[in-house]
């Protein structure tokens, strides 16, 4: 009986995470359409609901009542695994994102350990959807999507180890913490640029869509599918997206600390300070889209590999060195 | 010249000014409109559907001199008329194959007393070809329908006519 209340108890906190996640995820892929339409011009979704908020449901609805078609020369228990599993690591991932000193659902030592290796298998389901359709664009997609998404996190790991390296613990919370005095943004400036850009390629957004480059590889390694499998394909993409947002304003943008701390601004609540962050970082995101043609493959690994990767393992010595000298290195 | 390439590259000024020039653009008004809810304005030379049109004491205009269906380069008019009993030809059929017609406006430039003209209505998308087929009554009761517009339209265009 008393491990039966548990697990209700944890199901409703981790109901009470994943509705807002999942709806948000709705709203802001709204958002991406809105604002790349309004960068060229165009209205952009606004019929259904208000100013077209109800859009992704629509759409939802829409993917609900179609047919999943799966190929019949297809592997078919992992052709339909890898929707599943892109969603669900997508999803995970959120347990331990902190929404406030004490509102986070896994308060974990190794948290952006956690995040790190959820966010690596990733790829797993974009692998095994290419793999499973057994059709060409589909496998060279999820090709280019795995070495693109590989080749990125070196970087985005070495970037990582910038952060941790002054605030000397691996648990989400104490990394915002450590930010009281001063974001990280400002100290690590030329790290956040590297790892902006470089979760644009983690989640192969533009210019780093080479996956779903329609104009060579038709969608990459969602091709052959359809219905709600495509959909959630589509869920777990922009819930990593969301995830990355999340991460990089918890690294950099002092998380849910409010810009400074005087009498207006902390009356607002943390996880608030939290969503504008996560929504200024997005909306970079979808800005970037609106303006950037994409990378040939052999300059977004050029990129990957040559110059960001130096560049961050620069900035890691750089830093040691500096508290090093300056015995600023945190003691715990 | 090297050292401003590279440091423009490093400092990512052509990627910092397009994001302003984004910026900037977000929020001029948008050039599309929300079509079935507002609609462009349109000439009133526009060749849309066609339409025939009666006098004010509700007489058909046209009097079947067939020039129109003579000038039509699609040959997508059919006429046949007769004499009526007071005297004056009136045509006893007038179809329109919609499907033929390339809205070229000769119909309407050809016409000496302005029956057959086009007006500017473009939304007369059917589900079936049987429905492009126009007869008389069907261009009559387009003329009815658009009578207003259309005056206003021929009225507004005639000194360049």
């Amino acid at each position: 009986m008393e491990y039966l209340n548990i697990i209700f108890q944890e199901s409703y906190k981790i109901l009470f995470l994943l509705v807002p996640v999942l709806v948000s995820v709705a709203m802001i892929v709204w958002l991406d359409r809105r604002v790349w339409a309004f960068v060229q011009k165009r209205q952009g979704p606004n019929v259904v609901g208000p100013f077209g908020l109800l859009q992704s449901l629509a759409d939802a609805l829409k993917y609900i009542f179609k047919e999943i078609i799966i190929p019949a020369s297809s592997n078919k228990v992992i052709f339909i695994l890898a929707p599943i599993i892109t969603m669900t690591l997508a999803l995970i991932a959120w347990a331990v994102i902190p929404f406030g000193a004490e509102q986070v659902l896994a308060d974990i030592n190794v948290g952006i350990l956690y995040i790190f290796a959820v966010s690596s298998l990733g790829v797993y389901g974009i692998i095994m959807g290419g793999w499973a359709s057994n059709s060409k664009y589909p496998f060279l997609g999820a090709i280019r999507s795995a070495a693109q998404m590989v080749s990125y996190e070196v970087s985005i790991g070495i970037i990582i180890i910038n952060v941790l390296l002054c605030v000397g613990s691996l648990n989400l919370n104490d990394i915002v913490i450590a930010q009281e005095e001063i974001w990280f943004v400002i100290p690590l400036f030329p790290m956040f640029i590297i790892f902006f850009i470089s979760s644009l390629a983690e989640t192969n957004r533009p210019p780093f869509d080479l996956p779903e480059a329609e104009a060579e590889l038709v969608a990459g390694y969602q091709t052959e599918y359809s219905g709600m499998m495509y959909a959630m394909f589509w869920l777990g993409e922009y819930a990593n997206i969301l995830l990355m947002c999340a991460l990089g304003s918890i690294l950099f943008l002092g998380g849910w600390l409010s810009p400074i701390d005087l009498y207006p601004f902390n009356l607002i609540p943390g996880f608030l300070w939290l969503i504008f962050k996560i929504l200024f970082l997005f909306i970079l995101f979808a800005l970037v889209k609106a303006i950037v043609p994409r990378y040939r493959y052999d300059q977004l690994m050029k990129l990957g590999w040559k110059i960001f990767l130096p560049l961050s393992l620069t900035y890691v010595v750089l830093t040691a060195s500096y508290l090093f000298y300056f015995n600023l290195l945190p003691t715990n | 010249m090297k050292i401003t390439r590279f440091l423009k590259t490093i400092l990512m000024t052509d990627f910092i000014s397009g994001l302003f020039i984004a910026i900037k653009e977000l929020f001029k008004s948008k050039k599309t409109i929300n079509y079935p809810f507002e609609k462009g304005k349109i000439s009133p030379r526009y060749r849309g559907e066609h339409a025939l049109r009666r006098y004010p004491n509700g007489e058909e205009r046209c009097i079947a001199c067939k020039l129109c269906e003579a000038v039509c380069p699609a040959q997508a008019i059919t006429i046949e008329s007769s004499q009526r009993d007071d005297g004056s030809r009136k045509t006893t059929r007038y179809d329109i194959d919609m499907m033929k017609c390339i809205y070229c406006g000769l119909c309407e430039e050809s016409c000496p007393v302005d029956a057959i003209v086009q007006g500017p209505n473009f939304e007369f998308s059917t589900e079936t070809r049987e429905e492009l087929y126009y007869t008389k009554e069907k261009l009559l009761d387009n003329g009815d329908r658009w009578e207003n517009v259309l005056a206003a339209n021929i009225k507004s265009d005639n000194p360049y006519r």
